[in-house]
């Protein structure tokens, strides 16, 4: 917006530059481009070469041309990577469906200072500081065979539920606890942005005889567009790359398979190869829609 | 506000209605509330008693002793210090640099103009929100070769260093892209009267800008110091020595070791939450206003 109007001054400001200055600007936009570009971009690029080859060592000699071979091993060859994609799957949908939902909805509640609610606020927001490390291991408290929920159920350890070793249990246990923090991450964005809409917009919905339901479909939430994208593009993103609470649940070594963890798995340690490199560009691939989603709605005005 | 507006009956009967409803919803999420905050409070519980007796009385036994043993016990033989001190030299030095370096490239992608603004805006947005797998093998192998280059395979990788340059260098990305949106609010006229002023680019940064950066900075400085403390993937794919690893990383091992001692990991997680608690109550404004920064914007 203000570009238009300060656009006609920046030729007469550009002559003020002197030496020192062009040199202080160097350094000024240099040095963290450079840092950025060398572990950030050049890296990404240099792993998307790289999956199409075979590579171990450091020496870049010792790089062997691959074609699409890792990407064959992992769509043919290795029947735990559809797992995974299904888990992630279902991650997203439980996050898109239930989760997000549920942290709107709580947002919607708490904007509108029902009793209590700067208790309730403090409360759903608590698990969000918390690292997914320490989450695990909480929640591990309630879970785990001689803890609270298997004494709830008067269980002796002997018959007790393993909630992370049975399939029919561990991803549900997981979707909860992985919602517990993303509930509380949504309700804080979704509250920011209700904080900024007109109030008097909802009265006079209110007033014109809309039910509440009504208010927020037609009124509340249309408003609340560019919010919407950012927390359906943080939904779609943390649900492909969980990582750390699985990892830390099953202490790296198999357990429910998910992209995150079969990805390090194949990147880093002893399994590591260049096929961990098509992973990864797998996992980039998918998670690029809503990236560049994200990118539209944030560089809408500056593009134009 | 509207009950002081005196309503014919029929509306009267609907807002009461709506009271009813209002009081049940806020007995329902009130009631969510409290579960929700439950598994931190059993494992605060579960920290003040001895394991044994869980052992041999089952999970609701009534305590018979209780107190803070498990967090000297975890203090000194998990070597939390030394673990503390590893996250204080990763995360300080890298939330200094990341917002350095943010608020650096905002400064001049915002007051001066340039062909190539908005491309570099959107370079260091979009290398932010790249998925950390995706760099991590050229990441690794660089760090090696940089040792071997300098006589020491440990200059980088397995160095606190190396984990702060990557932290600095993703973040970089969202601390610009936040920095660059507050600084397009400052009147451009604040930078023309310090130009007239014969101000160079060095003062126009440190004397005129960073001042009114203090709220933005605030913000993202408890949001990367958060986001940092809480970084997992980094610390245990970059180092190998364990007692380098920061303390979130750490309880990954200590969970596999102590296990045979679960009331003692309770403690150790509960002291490892301590920053985060500390933002929480204390900093809890700045964390808010940080995260939402990024998406509020427009």
């Amino acid at each position: 917006m203000t570009t238009e109007t300060t656009a006609p001054s920046n030729p007469r400001r550009r002559r003020f530059f002197s030496k020192t200055d062009k040199i202080t600007l160097g350094f000024f936009v240099g040095i963290p481009t450079f840092l950025h570009i060398a572990l950030v971009w050049f890296p990404a690029i240099a792993t998307i070469y790289l999956s199409f080859t075979y590579w171990t060592g450091i020496k870049l000699e010792s790089i062997q041309w691959a074609g699409l071979a890792n990407y064959e091993n992992i769509f043919f060859n290795t029947p735990i990577f559809w797992d995974a994609l299904r888990v992630n799957t279902i991650w997203l949908l439980w996050f898109f469906l239930i989760a997000t939902p549920i942290g709107v909805l709580l947002a919607y509640q708490i904007d509108r200072e029902i009793r209590g609610h700067k208790f309730y606020q403090s409360a759903y927001y608590l698990p969000v500081v918390l690292s997914l490390a320490v989450t695990g291991i909480i929640w591990n408290f309630l879970l785990r065979p001689d803890g609270f929920v298997n004494g709830l159920l008067g269980l002796p350890i002997s018959e007790a539920i393993s909630f992370f070793g049975d399939d029919r249990y561990n991803i549900w246990v997981i979707m909860i606890m992985a919602s517990w923090r993303h509930i509380g991450y949504i309700m804080l964005l979704y509250l920011a942005g209700l904080k900024a809409i007109d109030a008097a917009l909802r009265e006079a919905a209110t007033i014109d005889g809309a039910t509440e339901w009504q208010t927020f479909r037609k009124v509340v939430f249309p408003a609340m567009r560019p919010v919407n994208i950012i927390v359906l593009v943080i939904t779609i993103i943390e649900s492909l790359r969980a990582f750390d609470m699985v990892y830390i649940i099953y202490g790296g070594r198999g357990g429910l398979p998910i992209l995150g963890v079969l990805i390090f798995e194949n990147i880093a340690g002893e399994g590591a190869s260049m096929k961990g490199a098509a992973y990864a560009v797998i996992l980039f691939l998918l998670s690029i829609i809503p990236i560049i989603t994200y990118l539209q709605q944030q560089f809408k005005e500056d593009v134009k | 506000m509207t009950s002081a507006i005196k309503l014919p009956g029929k509306k009267k009967k609907r807002l009461y209605a709506q009271d009813i409803k209002d009081r049940l919803i806020s007995i329902f999420i009130g009631i969510f509330a409290i579960l929700w905050i439950f598994p931190i409070l059993w494992t605060l519980w579960s920290s003040l008693r001895p394991y044994k007796e869980i052992r041999a009385g089952g999970v609701f036994s009534p305590p018979q002793e209780l107190g803070l043993f498990n967090y000297q016990d975890a203090i000194s033989r998990m070597e939390l210090p030394t673990y503390f001190y590893n996250t204080a030299v990763i995360t300080i030095p890298a939330v200094f640099l990341t917002l350095l370096f943010g608020s650096l490239i905002a400064f001049v992608v915002t007051r001066y103009s340039f062909k190539f603004n908005v491309a570099m805006l959107l370079l260091f947005t979009a290398g932010n929100l790249l998925p950390a797998q995706l760099v991590f093998i050229p990441v690794f192998k660089m760090y090696l070769a940089i040792g071997d280059l300098v006589g020491d395979r440990r200059f980088l990788y397995d160095n606190h260093w190396g984990v702060v340059l990557i932290h600095v260098a993703f973040q970089m990305g969202f601390a610009t892209f936040v920095l660059s949106s507050y600084m397009k609010t400052i009147p451009k006229e604040i930078s023309e009267s310090a130009m007239v002023d014969g101000a160079n680019v060095f003062t126009h940064y440190f004397r005129v800008m960073l001042p009114l950066l203090r709220p933005p900075l605030a913000s993202l400085a408890v949001l990367m110091t958060t986001w940092i403390y809480n970084d997992f993937f980094w610390a245990l794919v970059l180092m190998s020595t364990d007692s380098k690893r920061p303390i979130t990383s750490a309880l990954g091992r200590l969970q596999g070791e102590f296990v045979t001692d679960y009331n003692l990991l309770a403690a150790g997680a509960m002291i490892a939450v301590i920053p985060t608690l500390i933002v929480f109550f204390v900093m809890r404004r700045q964390f808010v206003s940080g995260l939402t920064l990024g998406s509020t914007k427009g």
